[in-house]
């Protein structure tokens, strides 16, 4: 489904702190399944799910999804590419603070001129699968973290995206609730979706959610291959 | 139906937005309402006296000849009459009478002008309005009424008791508050003016086209004159009433530029917060212009709100109020004033100046300081 | 029925865009009742001669600006600004500031 090919990525290029992040990926993932981005912090997992997600362009290199080419895409496109394939969970969560859960939820579908009326049922549903119904009013930081993590679950799934990338999912969470996510991601996958996540936390990696681990270290793909 | 969607689905997330940091915008928008009220004021204000200038000077004299010496205006001739009304196209000539009388009493200057309605009836005098409550005299500042005395003094200090035989129209105030109507006799009386001298003359025309050729001839014939046309009465207001010109643009200019500090402080300094849901909005599928549509409807919202606002209390200030907030400056040094309320005349047109430079550079200053902010990277929050 | 922050919002532009044509409205049905105390003042002009306003009774130059001398502007000084406070709203006439044409 996604293929990458040569992929380099170099920030600050031709400044002193030229950094390359990531120096040559090939890597195709599939449709249906979960993959599992792997390795030390530092060692361009979230650079390369960014590119993977069309958030950023590489430096060199091509991606194709679905047989698209993307990295010639001008913004307008590859903004529309990502809000209809791609749902984000960010480490940090990133909800919009003083609003209520809901409007955080509703808030990627915005611009796409959706009816309110089945926009806010859509999200209702989707914090009812949650079980976020009852706070569905309330602001996003009167939330403790795992219903924070939930609000931004529901956020991803808004648009009903193929696709749903995650960014050290578990970072800020307890075993309790790290488990707990294993759950939703486990019912994600069984509804059809590709999961991609990069992670360093062996509750997530060693999970039996994921089908393919991705290793990677300096900038560099060091091993992948399914789990047995 | 997408796009008016989307509109209002953007619409609910800013004002969303805004409410969040309620006491500081909504202080933002009551300092923008009372710098719009106060140049709404002055528009209001400034526009009718000039409307009610045009129209209730449009019957002033065609044309007034002073007489001028050493610079100032002096008593002029009557045998100036004979000579200007042999000038062809003049129609009438007539001597006019009037100055300035200071009453010890009530501390207070008045217009006497001698009225030729009164020419017979020596001892009599009509008063306007504002003479009528001012002269009261006394502790308990009594009006004067009809039929009561008001005692002159003449040049050489003797008395002069003349009784008040009629009060002007309340509803003439604009021009006559301060207006004693004497006989000519008592004028004469009062000021010593020889009877072969006026104040000024006052002429009619048969063709109002020929007015500058006459007063060319009146300066030529007279040097010493100076002809005053109606057309320049008229036009002496419509200058003297352009609020660019007064100083209170001084004034308010000081308050609009510290708005637009306040404003551009405001809209200019993003907060790192505010960055941050930039980013985030735009990783989660907003574009550029999404972020922008965003930032017009914010600046909008305070802005229109500061204008409908502002707006409407000027106009229940000036009309409704007769300006209370002008009153120290309206009265200034004077002691007597008229007490008239202004018809409102608005302007279309001022409306939609004041409209576009209130609404549009505000809208302006929130949409361009974000436009740097709306360009990152949307993995910008990935690295965050 | 109202329920997004949207509709309140287009209901309160809706409000105060009625307010400015409130204020059309009113200044037009004043005008009208007006008419009548207008027509009284100009008759009132013509009968008197008056050639001013009565706004400001400080000085002479306020009180009959247009029939001011010229050379009041260089009583104080010739660039000294207008002492009154009705200088604030009153700007200087024009024959005062500049050379008669005639």
């Amino acid at each position: 489904m996604i293929h990458l090919q040569d992929i380099r990525k170099v920030f600050n290029a031709g400044k002193p702190n030229e950094f390359v992040a990531i120096k040559g990926v090939n890597l195709t993932i599939d449709s249906h399944g979960a993959t599992a981005l792997k390795g030390p912090s530092g060692s361009g997992k979230t650079t390369l799910l960014s590119m993977l997600g069309c958030m950023a362009r590489p430096t060199s290199g091509r991606i194709t999804l679905k047989d698209r080419e993307i990295t010639s895409l001008p913004e307008r496109f590859l903004t529309e590419i990502r809000r209809e394939t791609f749902g984000f969970m960010f480490q940090q969560f990133n909800l919009i603070k003083g609003i209520t859960a809901l409007e955080n939820v509703m808030i990627p579908a915005y611009p796409k001129g959706e009816k309110h009326v089945s926009l806010k049922k859509r999200a209702m549903d989707l914090l009812g699968l949650l079980n976020l119904a009852d706070k569905a009013l309330s602001k996003v930081e009167w939330l403790s973290g795992g219903e924070a993590q939930r609000v931004a679950i529901a956020r991803a799934l808004i648009n009903n995206p193929p696709i749903i990338i995650a960014d050290e999912p578990t970072a800020h969470l307890d075993t309790r609730l790290s488990m707990e996510l294993i759950q939703i991601m486990r019912r994600f996958k069984k509804d059809g979706k590709t999961l991609l996540i990069a992670s360093h936390d062996p509750i997530v990696y060693q999970s039996d959610v994921i089908d393919r681990i991705v290793d990677m270290r300096d900038g560099k793909v060091v091993s992948s291959g399914d789990v047995p | 139906m997408g796009y008016i969607n989307k509109q209002r689905n953007i619409l609910d997330f800013t004002l969303s937005s805004l409410g969040r940091r309620k006491g500081k915008n909504l202080a933002l928008v009551a300092v923008y309402t009372f710098v719009i009220f106060l140049l709404a004021s002055v528009l209001f204000f400034t526009h009718s006296i000039k409307k009610e200038a045009s129209l209730i000077l449009q019957d002033a004299p065609e044309m007034t000849v002073q007489r001028l010496v050493a610079g100032r205006q002096d008593l002029i001739p009557k045998r100036y009459i004979d000579s200007i009304r042999k000038i062809r196209g003049v129609q009438s000539v007539a001597p006019r009478l009037w100055g300035y009388y200071y009453d010890a009493l009530s501390g207070t200057n008045f217009t006497l002008m001698a009225n030729k309605d009164l020419k017979d009836r020596v001892g009599e005098i009509i008063i306007g309005s504002g003479v009528s409550w001012r002269s009261g005299t006394g502790k308990g500042k009594k009006a004067i009424r009809k039929n009561d005395i008001i005692p002159f003094k003449t040049y050489d200090g003797s008395a002069l008791p003349l009784k008040v035989k009629g009060i002007l129209s309340f509803s003439s105030e604009l021009v006559t508050t301060d207006l004693i109507l004497v006989s000519e006799t008592d004028f004469r009386k009062i000021f010593a003016i020889p009877h072969d001298h006026a104040t000024d003359l006052v002429l009619q025309v048969r063709n109002s086209k020929e007015l500058a050729t006459i007063a060319a001839k009146i300066t030529q014939r007279h040097p010493d004159t100076r002809p005053i046309l109606r057309e320049e009465i008229l036009r002496t207001y419509d200058a003297v009433f352009d609020w660019r010109g007064g100083m209170i643009i001084v004034v308010l200019s000081g308050a609009v530029f510290a708005f637009i500090i306040l404003a551009w402080d405001k809209a200019t300094g993003l907060s790192g917060e505010e960055k941050r849901e930039i980013g985030i909005l735009k990783a989660i599928g907003w574009e550029t212009s999404d972020i922008l549509l965003m930032k017009f409807w914010e600046g909008a919202a305070v802005s229109l709100s500061a204008f409908f606002m502002g707006t409407f209390l000027a106009y229940l200030h000036i009309f409704l109020s007769s300006s209370i907030l002008f009153e120290p400056v309206l009265k200034g040094w004077s002691v007597i004033y008229p007490h008239f309320r202004l018809t409102p005349y608005i302007d279309a047109y001022q409306i939609a100046t004041l409209f576009f430079l209130t609404v549009i550079p505000y809208t302006v200053a929130t949409i361009v300081p974000s436009w740097r902010s709306a360009t990152v990277d949307p993995d910008s929050v990935m690295r965050m | 029925m109202f329920e997004r922050k949207s509709d309140i919002f287009f209901i309160y532009l809706t409000v105060g865009v009625s307010l400015i044509c409130l204020i059309f409205l009113d200044a037009a049905v004043s005008q009208r009742l007006d008419r009548e105390a207008v027509r009284e003042r100009r008759e009132i002009v013509r009968v008197l001669t008056l050639t001013d306003l009565c706004l400001f009774t400080e000085a002479r130059y306020t009180r009959h600006p247009t029939m001011a001398d010229l050379n009041t502007p260089f009583q104080d000084h010739p660039v000294s600004l207008e002492h009154f406070p009705s200088g604030a709203i009153m700007a200087v006439p024009p024959h005062l500031k500049t050379q008669m044409q005639r």
